[in-house]
């Protein structure tokens, strides 16, 4: 039978403490556990990025990381990336270049994005590609995500006045 | 791009923020796979190791004993389903094959098919549970090709079947005289005189082809929530492109009244023809009905792969005549799709739409739909389109080859226009095939010189008939001078956006102002699927035609107010409603007075729209092969195409753009591995290869706006077609670079190498 | 999932104990994405996991210079091939660590665990192999050191005893002249298993090669290190010919496989084609040139 842990970790800026079956992953957990519905499962193998959060700052990918691992570890899931009535400007470029059809993909995009943008502010198109090459998109082409991340680093390059 | 002329409209042809939008890009978006009720269980599926086994046993006794395990149901729990096989008039509907698809019966036969399913306290529990489940199989020899499955030694996979003549695409007719295995219907689409067509031929050239299974790839697995109350009504929630066609199978499957039934539809995470069809939804709700209380399943992505419906793999042989200049006079073509274990392959509308681009007088086309022990195939966008155009644009290329004339100029020669008729006796109107032509011709890309070694230029035409049926829209006026509009046309890509702004521009008011909301079968009129590229164009007759009758409402109402003869009111364009002696009211202004003078106004509409416009796609595309590895780069690729008026042109490229590339995954790198017993060897997305960002560069996209005179505002199906051209343009493309021509796709550098290498290697 | 418990190691020793309690069924946790999905799926029993990512000697990264690199088992792909000595020193690492999986996978993913999941296609191995590098193992016995090339010994096998573990691998430092490249051919540009894939290390003494290893994944049981590629090349200047014939050693030493990621043929052919491209790329490493990891 399953064992169930308390695992006490970050979960978008706030302390959480949850109970989780020992064999959850973290996507498991955000979804069933914490009601973050916004992670999403398209493969549940690390083969689509569709689940990517950020694990102390850093992109991975939700399914392929135990809930237990996460004891004591920072979280950032897409639900966790607006800031209070606020979109961020990758957000708003999505919206603009309506680089979302289903929009399945769009919360494992919008956090890679995020981490890309966190650590390379102004990427050139093919690093973009690369980056995002972990994130499988079956609507669009990328063509759109592709001109709306390196729109969304000219907007965070330059804020509204 | 081609510059369009002035849009003669305010809203259609803007580019405003999806509705949806918000929501899906922080999270809250609802999805099928995101519904939490409360006591909810979880299901899971138990499915056949083998491709085809008589199934002798199933013991649930074990897995029934485990804590926390509530349910185990196998096809028995279903209603019984008669056999109607014999009753040659439902072809690809047969009740008993549409159950076993469920739920095998007496066998299982195609690697994933579901045997059994479970439904626990906890998802982990419930697959713990399916270990337990004991089946004993007697294993029997899988069929696995259209060629082993036609050759009379091979196994018949439903002993009963005979074959059917059948009379039109979708119309049975008698049995067969000639009975051929595990062919489950042959259709035969004729004009013209054949023979004296390749008679007058000057170059007759006859190839095969073949193309491999491949997915529709949804990035989101199916699922489905079901509840099945004390009363004996059963709510479904999940994510389908069809919610009443879902509510008629559910009612067929489980012998229930449709109006017992309520559908939900979710959000979607893609279809493309493959959320259609019901998989566990039927079994969700017998679950539900034992345990008494809500079972939510969803799928894993091998489940997806091996237990849903992919596209068919095919093989076509084709036969082209033309005189020395070009001119085409005869087509021929011998099409056998796999339709997977029970029938129903789209074998027809590949013989329907590969020669349609093209005037030739004299035309023939056998189709035959052939059973195999793999999962039944599914739509999958202009379903089977792709793998005849393939055969067929190949062909003309190298016939174009042959007679030394440019491949486009080949095409332009022959090109279908208004009045040219079709194989299946339709003759065009208002086409946009010659525009899209020239437009390739004139295109930036074509007129670029393609440099570098190794590098090769196709291209390549697809047609696609596009579709209407049965839509629902309702449009309540707001006092604050906003408009609800309900639909039941589920929002896979946008379809929010492009109705909203048909119903703004019919009513002359800004696109914000109208609130579209995707609600559930028991609050709508029957709608029929997202999907056939028809619902911009069907669903917006829809709404068009709920505004106009709001306008009117709107004009009794103003008259009422001003006292003014009815006939002198007036629903301007602009959305002011104007009366005698110069009295105008804003739709704003007149919304605030509706409680006071008579109540809410509702537009509504139930249309099934004729005046369907086809439309027609050249893509251009640029490659570089590899001389040592074989491995295909696409470097550069445009897609020209006739959209009608392209509504939210942004939505309309992306289709464009998203059906290019699964045309690029289709060519060269998507398919199906099996090995010689039928199982299917890659059922992951690492090993069933979908293009990433890398494998494709940006997509040119030049939208040609024929405007189809059957819509208000000329709206053509544009989702489907563009997925048709890429299989041939690549083909051609790769032809140029290497000298050798890929007459089986996908292209993959594992199939390449073996032409390009030298014999005397390894 | 497989029912399976979660433990996390507070120091090696306790990782050799926590494997030792819990008999072969139990597993080390570096990133995760081959275990996890293993458990998944239950092509692998496991019934614990040992998480080792809080650990120094297991995250460690430490580039002396002069004295070789040492590379945590646990260490993620991404902070290996984001580290500035590792680029300019290793850069075959860097070929291998940069292109494991996509971007999330590397924010996971690390050699040590590449190397104990002993897949014939492993990326992570050839480099280590061609660089001469060794894994530190820890047990119930103490510790040993085990040369890369004799860790995996056939297809999800290895040399570790019950309760061991790698702690970390070690990488002798860069001897002038020497050039090191590694290359994987795939049939789609990212998220692959290599259908075959060679890192070659050349070290030249002037214009002749005074050293040569090819090695070769993803064509036989496991990496294999072609001898008579080297004996091809060393002792001469390097040429057109003496990378086919290299290349022609590769092709005749490898034995693959027909599997749905590639051909006997199609991988005899690609274990040539990158035995020669690995050749040049390093040769031109070797001369102090900037040979990017990707193109």
């Amino acid at each position: 039978m399953s064992s169930r842990i308390i695992v006490t970790a970050e979960i978008n800026g706030e302390p959480t403490e949850f109970l989780a079956d020992e064999r959850d992953s973290l996507l498991d957990a955000l979804r069933e556990r914490l009601g973050l519905m916004g992670s999403k499962e398209g493969c549940n193998n690390g083969n689509c990025g569709a689940c990517a959060v950020l694990l102390d700052g850093r992109l991975v990918n939700s399914c392929l990381v135990m809930a237990a691992e996460t004891e004591g570890a920072r979280v950032t899931s897409v639900e966790g990336l607006a800031q209070q009535d606020r979109l961020l400007p990758v957000q708003e470029a999505f919206l603009d270049h309506a680089a979302l059809q289903c929009g399945i993909c769009t919360p494992g995009f919008l956090v890679a994005t995020q981490a890309l943008l966190a650590e390379n502010p102004d990427p050139t198109e093919e690093q973009v590609r690369y980056w995002l090459a972990g994130n499988l998109c079956r609507c669009t082409g990328y063509d759109k995500i592709i001109a709306a991340v390196l729109d969304a680093a000219g907007r965070a390059a330059t804020p509204a006045g | 791009m081609v510059a369009p002329a002035k849009s003669p409209y305010r809203v259609v042809g803007t580019r405003p923020v999806r509705p949806d939008g918000t929501d899906k890009v922080t999270g809250r978006a609802n999805y099928g796979s995101d519904i939490r009720l409360p006591g909810m269980l979880f299901g899971r599926v138990l499915r056949s190791p083998h491709a085809h086994a008589r199934i002798l046993r199933i013991d649930p006794s074990k897995a029934l004993a485990l804590p926390g395990v509530k349910a185990v149901i196998t096809h028995t729990d279903f209603p019984a389903a008669e056999d109607a096989v014999a009753d040659l008039g439902e072809t690809s509907s047969n009740l008993k094959w549409l159950v076993d698809n469920v739920l095998a019966s007496d066998r299982a036969l195609y690697h994933g098919h579901a045997v059994a399913a479970v439904a626990a306290t906890d998802p982990h529990v419930a697959e713990d549970a399916l270990a337990l489940i004991e089946v004993e199989y007697e294993p029997l020899p899988p069929v696995l090709s259209v060629h082993e499955a036609m050759n009379e030694a091979a196994p018949r996979i439903h002993p009963n079947m005979h074959t059917v003549e059948m009379m039109a695409r979708f119309t049975p007719g008698p049995r067969s005289e000639h009975d051929i295995p595990n062919v489950a219907s042959h259709l035969r689409m004729e004009i013209g005189d054949l023979d004296a067509g390749f008679a007058d031929a000057e170059v007759v050239i006859e190839r095969e082809y073949e193309t491999g299974t491949s997915h529709q790839g949804y990035i989101e697995p199916h699922n489905g929530t079901a509840l099945w109350n004390e009363h004996g009504e059963l709510t479904v929630w999940l994510s389908t492109q069809g919610p009443f066609a879902m509510r008629d199978s559910l009612a067929r499957v489980l012998k229930l009244p449709v109006s017992k039934i309520r559908v939900v539809p979710m959000e979607i995470g893609g279809g493309f023809g493959g959320k259609i069809s019901a998989y566990m939804e039927p079994m969700a709700a017998v679950l539900s009905k034992k345990t008494g209380r809500p079972v939510k399943m969803i799928m894993q992505r091998d489940e997806v792969l091996f237990g849903t419906g992919p596209t068919s793999a095919t093989y076509v042989r084709v036969k082209v005549g033309a005189k020395r200049d070009g001119t085409l006079t005869a087509a021929e073509a011998y099409l056998a799709y796999e339709s997977g274990a029970y029938p129903g392959s789209p074998v027809g509308a590949g013989g329907m739409c590969m020669f349609a681009p093209y005037r030739v007088p004299n035309q023939r086309a056998d189709c035959y739909d052939v059973i195999v022990n793999k999962p039944k195939v599914s739509a999958y966008r202009a379903p089977g389109a792709p793998a005849a155009a393939f055969a067929m644009e190949s062909t003309l290329d190298e016939l174009a080859e042959q007679l030394d004339i440019d491949p486009l100029e080949m095409r332009v020669r022959n090109a279908a226009v208004d009045g040219t008729r079709r194989i299946d006796g339709v003759a065009f109107e208002s086409i946009g095939n010659e525009a899209v032509m020239t437009a390739a011709k004139e295109s930036p890309h074509w007129n670029s010189e393609l440099q570098g070694e190794n590098r090769g230029r196709g291209i390549a035409m697809g047609f696609w008939t596009n579709g209407g049926q049965e839509s629902s829209a309702y449009a309540t006026v707001n006092s604050d001078g906003t408009v609800n509009l309900v639909i039941g046309s589920v929002d896979i890509g946008g379809q929010r956006a492009a109705l909203a702004m048909q119903l703004a521009e019919t009513l002359g008011i800004d696109y914000e102002q109208v609130k579209p909301l995707v609600v559930d079968t028991d609050s709508i009129g029957y709608t029929f699927i997202t999907g056939g590229s028809r619902t911009t164009f069907a669903t917006g007759w829809a709404v068009h035609e709920a505004g106009l009758e709001i306008q009117r409402l709107l004009e009794d109402r103003a008259a009422l107010i001003w006292e003014a003869d009815r006939e002198l009111v007036h629903y301007d364009d602009d959305g002011v409603i104007r009366g005698p002696d110069e009295r105008s009211l804003s739709f704003t202004e007149i919304a605030k007075q509706l409680h006071r003078t008579g109540g809410t106004v509702q537009g509504k509409a139930d249309v099934t729209p004729e005046g369907v416009g086809p439309t027609f796609a050249c893509h251009i595309v640029d490659v570089e092969v590899d001389p040592e590895t074989a491995k295909v780069q696409v470097l550069r690729y445009t897609a020209i195409q006739d959209v009608g008026t392209a509504v939210h042109p942004a939505y309309v490229e992306g289709q464009i753009q998203g059906g290019a590339v699964q045309g690029v995954g289709m060519a060269l790198s998507e398919e199906y591995v099996y090995d010689s017993e039928g199982r299917m060897r890659n059922a992951s997305l690492l090993d069933y290869r979908m293009p990433t960002t890398l494998d494709v560069p940006a997509i040119e996209t030049i939208l040609v706006e024929e405007p189809n005179p059957g819509h208000p505002y000329g709206v053509r199906g544009v989702g489907e077609v563009p997925i048709v051209p890429p299989l041939g343009a690549i083909a051609s493309a790769i032809y140029q670079a290497t000298g050798v021509r890929p007459r089986t796709l996908p292209a993959s550098p594992r199939v390449l190498l073996e032409e390009l290498l030298p014999d005397d290697e390894g | 999932m497989q029912d399976l418990r979660y433990a996390r190691a507070s120091s090696v020793a306790d990782a050799v104990r926590l494997l030792a309690d819990g008999g072969p069924t139990a597993r080390i946790l570096a990133g995760g994405t081959d275990v996890i999905v293993q458990a998944r799926e239950r092509t692998r029993e496991i019934s614990l996991f040992v998480d080792v990512k809080h650990l120094p000697e297991t995250m460690a990264l430490r580039s002396a210079n002069g004295a070789g690199l040492v590379i945590g088992a646990a260490t993620p792909c991404y902070r290996i091939y984001g580290d500035a000595d590792v680029a300019r020193d290793y850069p075959s690492i860097v070929d291998a660590a940069s292109l494991i999986g996509g971007t999330a996978i590397q924010g996971r993913a690390s050699l040590g665990g590449n190397l104990c999941n002993s897949s014939p296609a492993a990326d992570g191995v050839p480099p280590l192999i061609a660089l001469g590098a060794t894994a530190v193992i820890t047990g119930p016995g103490g510790e040993r050191r085990v040369p890369a090339r004799e860790f995996a010994t056939g297809p999800g096998q290895n040399v570790l005893g019950a309760g061991e573990l790698v702690v970390s691998i070690e990488v002798p430092a860069p001897t002038p002249g020497s050039g090191v490249r590694f290359l994987r051919f795939i049939p789609r540009n990212e998220m692959d298993i290599a259908v075959v894939n060679v890192a070659s290390a050349l070290r030249f003494e002037g214009d002749t090669v005074a050293e040569a290893r090819v090695v070769v994944g993803a064509a036989a049981p496991t990496a294999l290190l072609v001898e008579e590629a080297a004996q091809a090349l060393v002792g001469q200047p390097l040429t057109e010919e003496t990378i086919e014939t290299a290349a022609a050693a590769a092709r005749a030493a490898v034995r693959p496989i027909d599997d749905m990621r590639g051909s006997v043929k199609q991988r005899r052919h690609l274990a040539g084609v990158l035995t020669g491209r690995t050749l040049r790329d390093a040769a031109r490493r070797a001369r102090g040139e900037e040979v990017a990891s990707h193109p």
